[in-house]
């Protein structure tokens, strides 16, 4: 089952644009260890292969609890997204400066389609 | 016949009708329970599912509150992003999970652990300090609400999957195992029975022939006993007779 070691779990991970993630940072989830970092920031030139990398290398961490991904960048690995069903780490979709979530459109977010899904919407 | 259904493959004894009957019970005490922690399980779903849209509405409205805070920082003091990026070392803001148990369902929650850290003391010594640590704490705020909604989502996949591991139970025992026993006992019931009414013909059967054999043997000895009285009869007719009219050739005088 999914539930074993999650007391081991403690770290926050983050993939982010910039501002994301230094605002993120400056809360102090920052954890470097070995030269490996626990965020990954993106900007426009980073390839979406390269976020899916950072997808997997997080998901499969055995020391981070949560996984924040911004909603923006979330759509673009989509299918990774969705495929992903573990409960450990909780993958999160948060809105971006750029990219405000607000009520407009959360249906685009997984876990909140499920929600929806369930309630019958 | 009952061989209609599918059944398990077991010889019809009354052993096996005892037991077939006892699982059948076992069977339907498991399916009551299995619904009643369906049940429990799915109120507990519901509860959380409502959370989590609330906790999603109010992160929207943090984050926005967060991002504007730095950008206040980025105005007051420039772009500190690399500064930041490059000044983190260990994690000061980390979480803890705790578990909870709902009718036998580990659910983790995540606590906030944080250490009051000092990390990017020095950021904004220039100017802008003060908004630094502002958007500090609003962000710390932020990832609260975060954590929190990490929770409620990780519970929320594992309910999910454990409500459908169990309906999926449910629905096994209510659909194939309680109708297989139930065709298993018709089985062995009908068995049986067939089996008593040939024991009670064959009981019969062997009365009838004992019944015959008596009266055949009865009349048999009727016929011999008038027989026999007319032998007497003729016997006592004929005389006491002779015994030395009939020369016995062993007998030697």
């Amino acid at each position: 089952m999914a539930t074993t070691s999650f007391k081991d779990r403690n770290l926050l991970a983050v993939i982010g644009d910039e501002d994301t993630v230094t605002g993120l940072l400056l809360a102090g989830i920052g954890h470097v260890d070995k030269q490996k970092r626990n965020f990954l920031v993106v900007d426009s030139k980073v390839q979406a292969s390269t976020i899916e990398d950072a997808f997997e290398e997080y998901t499969q961490r055995k020391d981070i609890a949560i996984l924040l991904i911004n909603q923006h960048l979330a759509e673009k690995i989509r299918p990774a997204m969705d495929n992903y069903q573990q409960a450990f780490p909780a993958v999160l979709e948060i809105p971006s400066k750029d990219h405000p979530y607000g009520d407009a459109n959360p249906s685009k977010d997984s876990v909140l389609k499920r929600v929806q899904k369930l309630f019958g919407d | 016949m009952s061989g209609t259904g599918a059944r398990e493959n077991i010889f019809p004894t009354r052993m096996a009708l005892t037991n077939t009957k006892l699982r059948l019970k076992g069977a339907q005490t498991g399916h009551s329970l299995l619904a009643k922690k369906r049940d429990a399980l799915t109120t507990r779903f519901r509860a959380i599912l409502r959370k989590v849209d609330e906790a999603k509405r109010k992160m929207g409205r943090v984050m926005q509150l967060a991002s504007i805070s730095l950008a206040e920082v980025t105005y007051a003091t420039g772009d500190i992003s690399y500064l930041v990026q490059e000044q983190a070392k260990s994690a000061s803001f980390k979480v803890k999970a705790k578990q909870e148990n709902v009718s036998g369902v580990v659910l983790p929650a995540f606590e906030v652990d944080r250490v009051p850290g000092s990390d990017f003391n020095l950021t904004g010594l220039g100017r802008g300090g003060q908004q630094v640590l502002r958007s500090k704490e609003v962000y710390a705020k932020a990832v609260e609400t975060l954590v929190e909604l990490a929770s409620l989502q990780t519970a929320f996949t594992i309910l999910d999957e454990v409500i459908r591991a169990t309906n999926r139970r449910v629905n096994a025992i209510e659909h194939v195992v309680i109708p297989r026993l139930e065709n298993t006992i018709k089985y062995i019931t009908s068995e049986l029975d067939e089996m008593d009414r040939e024991e009670f013909f064959r009981l019969k059967k062997v009365q009838g022939k004992k019944k015959r054999d008596a009266d055949a043997a009865e009349a048999a000895r009727r016929a011999a006993a008038e027989a026999d009285s007319d032998v007497e009869n003729i016997e006592i007719g004929g005389g006491g007779g002779d015994l030395l009219d009939s020369k016995d050739e062993d007998v030697i005088f």
